[in-house]
């Protein structure tokens, strides 16, 4: 680790974090000033919900969501918050070194005295700090707007806590698959529609997973295994599933570093 | 002990040829001059001994360490001037160069105020805002500011004005007379000539002649131009001329061999001009690529 190369990360990072948050920080705030709406006419929204059909229901997981209760609520909200996550963890993740080369300015930083093993800790721990304010704003949103607006109606807060928790499982999934795919391409032009991709592709995997019924695509995406409508029905995670996540994430991460000392930097010109 | 020593460096990238069986040494104190033309291999041995990339067999060490083993330690000493700069773009000159210091045990401020008054620097520009030669001038002064030991220069002045390519090739003298050893790559063998105490020639990532300049000048072969009445092509047709050409009265060729034989020949014509000298390295270097 070097402090040099993490506060020079962490500085160039810093205007696309301050974005993220503040938009997730709105996002839920907005999400949550219709709660009282939503709460009061449960009744009718659901009447009004049953009739869409049940594919589609189920492809945005609103069968298993009671939109009438604060986590319930939440849960809705959370889904476009991981989307949002799954893109600022992923781009992070596929521009983490591939900037350096697109960028042309491998040839700057790798040829100063720090080992390929000490950048890549370096910019590591200054992506996951980013991420980690993202995160926090992210929590600090969810109490405040509880606070506000749960309109007197009562939750778990261990619950809560459970499924802002699985947040950070989702940011470091998208994060290192980004940063171990590239590193098996040769080289990545532009960072933006790698990180879209890998985040709708596995957001619209998940609602494929509804509609199909016995198809087990789910189990490939992050959406699923920690799926908030789980989390709050079993007050746990599903813990198989979690697993698989904190696996993809070391394997994800020892290749990187194994790819990443043995890279060879691809000349500018 | 040789500060560079490389030993049937070999590099593929998949199956396209880097380099092949390289082998060389500098000492300390050197200034090596690589030349040969774009593609012959010289970034690629450049890039290789800067751990930028990893050889497909045979080794190489600086200041008598492995460049696979011991990268991070080596390049505590070292400086390199790639042919392209490219830096990051948002940030300032100063910001850079402060970015670029803080990676050495030094206390830089000075010298980076020295080199950039030198090269003319604006330290609050934007390096977006830099031309390509102002650009190379930030290389310039960031491949010096930590008092390297060994420098790495990969075609330095393209780019630069000739008055800042003086400037620059003093600033390279004077390093080297402080005890820096200089790794000089480039296709103008002008500068070269200009600079170094000793030169390797690369064709299609092979060595093919490493030796003195002075060597290289004086034993190979000896630039004749002669003038006189009557000259015939007939009077030079003998063992080691080559390249010869008439002009008017005139024939030019190069000879290898005993000069007293040209002497010879030639004492038996009216001369009206003549000079014997050493041809520039531009012409052995053609030799070397017929």
């Amino acid at each position: 680790m070097s402090a040099n190369i993490y506060t020079h990360e962490f500085r160039a990072r810093l205007k696309s974090v301050i974005i993220w948050s503040l938009s997730l920080a709105f996002l839920i705030l907005f999400f949550f000033s219709l709660f009282p709406v939503f709460s009061d006419q449960a009744a009718v929204m659901n009447e009004f919900l049953a009739r869409y059909p049940a594919e589609l229901r189920a492809a945005f997981g609103l069968d298993k969501m009671d939109l009438a209760t604060v986590l319930g609520f939440f849960s809705f909200t959370l889904v476009f918050v991981e989307l949002c996550l799954a893109i600022q963890a992923g781009n992070y993740g596929f521009g983490l070194v591939s900037i350096e080369e697109s960028e042309l300015t491998a040839d700057f930083l790798l040829s100063k005295p720090v080992s390929r093993t000490q950048i890549l800790t370096s910019k590591l721990l200054a992506a996951v700090s980013s991420l980690l304010i993202t995160e926090l704003v992210v929590w600090a949103s969810a109490f405040v707007g509880i606070l506000l607006f749960r309109s007197g109606h009562d939750y778990s807060t261990s619950t809560l806590i459970l499924l802002l928790l699985s947040l950070l499982v989702f940011q470091l999934v998208f994060m290192s698959i980004g940063l171990v795919v590239s590193l098996l391409v040769r080289r990545l032009r532009s960072v933006t529609p790698y990180g879209l991709g890998l985040a709708f592709g596995a957001y619209v995997l998940n609602g494929f997973s509804g509609v199909f019924g016995d198809v087990k695509l789910e189990l490939l995406t992050p959406f699923k295994h920690l799926d908030p409508s789980f989390i709050i029905l079993h007050a746990s995670y599903d813990t198989p599933l979690l697993f698989l996540d904190l696996a993809v994430i070391v394997v994800a991460l020892v290749a990187s570093y194994w790819l990443y000392t043995r890279r060879d930097i691809p000349a500018v010109s | 002990m040789s500060i560079i020593e490389v030993n049937n460096l070999t590099k593929y990238y998949g199956k396209s040829r880097g380099i092949v069986d390289v082998s060389f040494a500098e000492e300390e104190g050197e200034i090596f001059g690589f030349i040969g033309p774009n593609g012959a291999g010289k970034s690629t041995t450049i890039r290789l001994l800067l751990s930028l990339i990893h050889p497909t067999s045979g080794s190489a060490k600086v200041f008598g360490k492995d460049v696979t083993t011991h990268g991070s330690e080596i390049r505590r000493d070292i400086g390199y001037l790639p042919s392209e700069v490219y830096y990051y773009e948002g940030m300032k000159v100063k910001d850079l160069l402060k970015y670029s210091a803080s990676f050495f045990d030094c206390d830089c401020t000075q010298r980076i105020k020295e080199l950039s008054d030198i090269m003319e620097l604006e330290m609050n520009r934007r390096i977006s805002d830099l031309s390509y030669g102002n650009k190379k001038k930030v290389g310039i002064v960031q491949g010096l500011l930590h008092s390297p030991k060994l420098l790495f220069l990969d075609e330095p002045t393209a780019g630069l004005d000739p008055l800042m390519q003086r400037k620059f090739f003093d600033m390279i003298r004077q390093e080297n007379a402080r005890g820096v050893t200089v790794f000089f790559s480039s296709h103008i063998l002008g500068e070269v000539q200009r600079l170094c105490n000793r030169v390797g020639i690369i064709r299609e990532g092979k060595i093919v002649e490493i030796s003195d300049i002075r060597t290289l000048q004086q034993n190979n072969y000896k630039k004749v131009n002669v003038t006189a009445e009557g000259l015939s092509p007939a009077i030079f047709d003998f063992p080691g001329v080559t390249n010869l050409q008439t002009e008017d009265s005139a024939m030019h060729f190069f000879f290898k061999g005993d000069i007293n034989l040209v002497l010879q020949k030639i004492s038996s014509v009216q001369v009206t001009d003549l000079t014997i000298e050493e041809p520039t390295l531009e012409e052995i270097f053609m030799h070397y690529y017929e």
